[in-house]
């Protein structure tokens, strides 16, 4: 177990990250490239529609190797260096979930619930934000999303979509 | 000249009309409220009512577009000063004097002062660009797809160097934004390119949704629970806004070289705001008599930059509008809203379209004029907005973001992706690497392409006709220099680690 440990410690010593940046970038061309191959490529004359994707994959791939050639060497921890944020797993979860909300609910549930839900569950991502608050706040944000895309701008989506 | 005088009349007489005038001030007022409010600055606020440009015609949406962006470039000073917070990255410089000045109770000068050096500042700008923007036309029409092809690179390289942080990785950012502009169906030969077997891909991403993905949703993911924003208990009336006469003698100076700065800056595609206040501050610090004040309240640190950002947000419109190369993101967005509207930015917009672009410069002025009006008497209510926390600011915006993507197309797909790019773009900037040359390159993209392939087919599949004509000789000789000069700084660095340049400082 705290061999484990030691091991995760340095390996996220020696993964800056510059590091991890260059290493998602390799990923990332190699990819491209290799999608970017079975469309056609062509000749310089006349193009086929995978020339410039591959062209691309390949300058993220030098970009990346670049960056990884250049990061500079891992320091040893002092206490001077600010200390990495731990996740805040809470606020990111709220927020995503927000959006997936809106998407979910636009869908089955009409505009009033998508905007309730959407704030509601963000509002939920801050951890000074009281359930009552966060209620409060989605309901005001309804009633006025509600008037103005609705009732102001006529927008499609209807209000309240039951099926 | 007299010409000249008289298509600016005409643009007035556009922008006058009650309909454009209207969504002009609307720009404006909203863009200088949501520039007030802590962490949101031109480009949230313009990727956040894009989609309302769907529904206007193209003269009164692209007046609205550019008041937001001025607008905000207000508000967000008013917050840098009062409470040292840049929303908007170009603020940070004025916040190393603005904030020391308000702790000295001086703040309402600091803003007074600002204020009048953006309006001169932009003035100037204007000036510049109702004279430059002919003159380039003219060169512009000699432009084939080689050299537009050519420059666009240029101004792409540029973007991605010159921004803050590291060069390499803004350039990882801006192959990133080139590659998000390859998804959906090619042009020439109907293929479908990385759309993840989706059909709703296949009209290519969203330029909306990339953007508040990139630069609403990632921001709020970045920053939640993790910013500490402080109440201003700063107390700004009227009269603390007007400046003595032996303080406007003091800015005036600097206000001048600030204005000079931005102007020469702005002409050049690809060179960031940001990058422009900060040289606008070193240069005041290098010839004052007194540097030791900068950095403790002094009116040349505040007077300087503001008009640097001032007069170059202004210039950026002539290579936007007339060779349709945007000078940095907030510009590439305004140039994908006229695509959207069916307006192809280049040499023939002045000419097919006066109304948008006389129109444009009329309204910059009334809506200059219209901030300076109103900003000082409105002045407490932003001090009121700026004790709006963030606790509940956000929230709202996830909300007005998913709406305002779901109205562009009526499509729940869109909003998805904006999640989607939220969380690409949290990842990006967690690693520090910059976001907005996505942008840049996501509306460039296809164009590039198109006239790539056009330049190539033209010669045959020859290379060397980037270099054989003169045109883009000169583009491609400025880009060589961009890398030589990039190289050698870095070849610097590695020697001497102590010395810092002022590119790097912008990021902190």
């Amino acid at each position: 177990m705290a061999n484990t440990l030691a091991r995760l410690q340095s390996l996220s010593q020696r993964f800056t990250k510059d590091r991890i940046g260059a290493l998602l970038l390799l990923v990332l061309g190699a990819c491209v490239t290799v999608t970017g191959t079975t469309y056609r490529i062509g000749t310089l004359n006349h193009m086929g529609a995978g020339f410039i994707p591959v062209t691309l994959g390949i300058l993220l791939l030098g970009v990346g190797a670049a960056i990884g050639l250049t990061s500079a060497p891992p320091k040893p921890p002092s206490p001077s260096d600010p200390k990495p944020l731990p996740p805040e797993w809470r606020g990111w979860l709220c927020i995503l979930g927000g959006v997936a909300a809106f998407v979910v609910l636009g869908e089955y549930g009409g505009m009033m619930p998508a905007i309730f839900a959407s704030v509601f569950i963000s509002a939920m991502g801050d951890r000074k934000n009281s359930v009552r608050d966060a209620a409060l706040l989605a309901l005001a944000m309804a009633i006025a999303g509600a008037l103005i895309f609705s009732w102001g701008l006529h927008m499609q989506l209807p209000l309240f979509a039951w099926s | 000249m007299p010409h000249t005088l008289m298509d600016l009349w005409y643009g007035f007489t556009i922008a006058l009309q009650p309909s454009n005038l209207m969504w002009s001030v609307f720009g404006v007022l909203i863009g200088n409220l949501i520039g007030v409010l802590p962490g949101m600055g031109a480009l949230s606020t313009i990727s956040m009512l894009l989609p309302l440009t769907y529904v206007i015609p193209p003269v009164p949406a692209i007046l609205m577009l550019a008041g937001i962006f001025y607008g905000s470039q207000y508000g967000g000073a008013i917050g840098a000063i009062l409470l040292n917070l840049p929303s908007h990255p170009p603020h940070a410089v004025t916040c190393l004097d603005g904030y020391p000045l308000t702790k000295m109770g001086k703040g309402g000068t600091a803003l007074g002062i600002t204020m009048m050096s953006s309006f001169f500042a932009a003035s100037v700008g204007i000036i510049v660009m109702i004279f430059m923007s002919p003159l380039l036309v003219q060169i512009a029409f000699k432009f084939g797809p080689t050299e537009i092809c050519s420059i666009m690179l240029l101004g792409l390289l540029a973007g991605a160097t010159m921004s803050r942080g590291s060069p390499l990785k803004g350039v990882a950012m801006t192959v990133f934004g080139l590659l998000c502009g390859v998804v959906g169906t090619d042009v020439t030969s109907g293929t479908m390119r990385f759309n993840f077997g989706s059909n709703e891909l296949s009209d290519g991403v969203e330029l909306g949704a990339l953007c508040m993905g990139l630069f609403g949703i990632a921001d709020f993911l970045v920053s939640v629970n993790r910013t500490e924003v402080k109440a201003s208990d700063a107390k700004v009336s009227m009269r603390d806004m007007r400046p003595s006469r032996a303080e406007i003698k003091q800015a005036f100076m600097p206000m001048l070289r600030g204005t000079m700065v931005g102007t020469l800056f702005g002409a050049m595609p690809g060179t960031g705001p940001t990058i422009t206040t900060f040289i606008a501050y070193a240069l005041e610090r290098k010839i004052s008599k007194t540097p030791e004040r900068f950095g403790k309240g002094a009116l040349e640190g505040v007077a300087s930059p503001e008009a640097a950002s001032h007069s170059k947000t202004q210039v950026d419109f002539i290579p936007t509008m007339s060779l349709g190369i945007p000078g940095d993101a907030v510009m590439a967005l305004i140039l994908g809203a006229l695509v959207i509207k069916g307006v192809q930015p280049g040499p023939q917009l002045i000419t097919e379209h006066p109304d948008i672009f006389w129109g444009l410069i009329a309204s910059f002025w009334i809506g200059n004029l219209l901030l300076v009006v109103l900003n000082v008497p409105m002045i407490g209510v932003w001090v009121k907005l700026l004790q709006v926390p963030y606790r509940f600011l956000f929230p709202a915006a996830v909300f007005f973001i998913c709406i305002g993507v779901y109205s562009t197309k009526n499509s729940l797909f869109d909003v998805a992706e904006v999640g989607v790019f939220g969380i690409i773009g949290a990842i990006f900037l967690s690693l520090d690497f910059p976001v907005s040359p996505i942008v840049l390159g996501y509306v460039l993209g296809p164009m590039l392409e198109e006239n790539f392939r056009r330049a190539l087919l033209l010669s045959r599949g020859d290379m060397s006709v980037f270099l054989t004509r003169p045109i883009s000789a000169w583009f491609i000789g400025a880009c060589t220099l961009l890398i030589v000069a990039q190289v050698v700084a870095y070849a610097r660095r590695v020697r001497l680690p102590q010395q810092q340049p002022v590119a790097e400082l912008a990021t902190e």
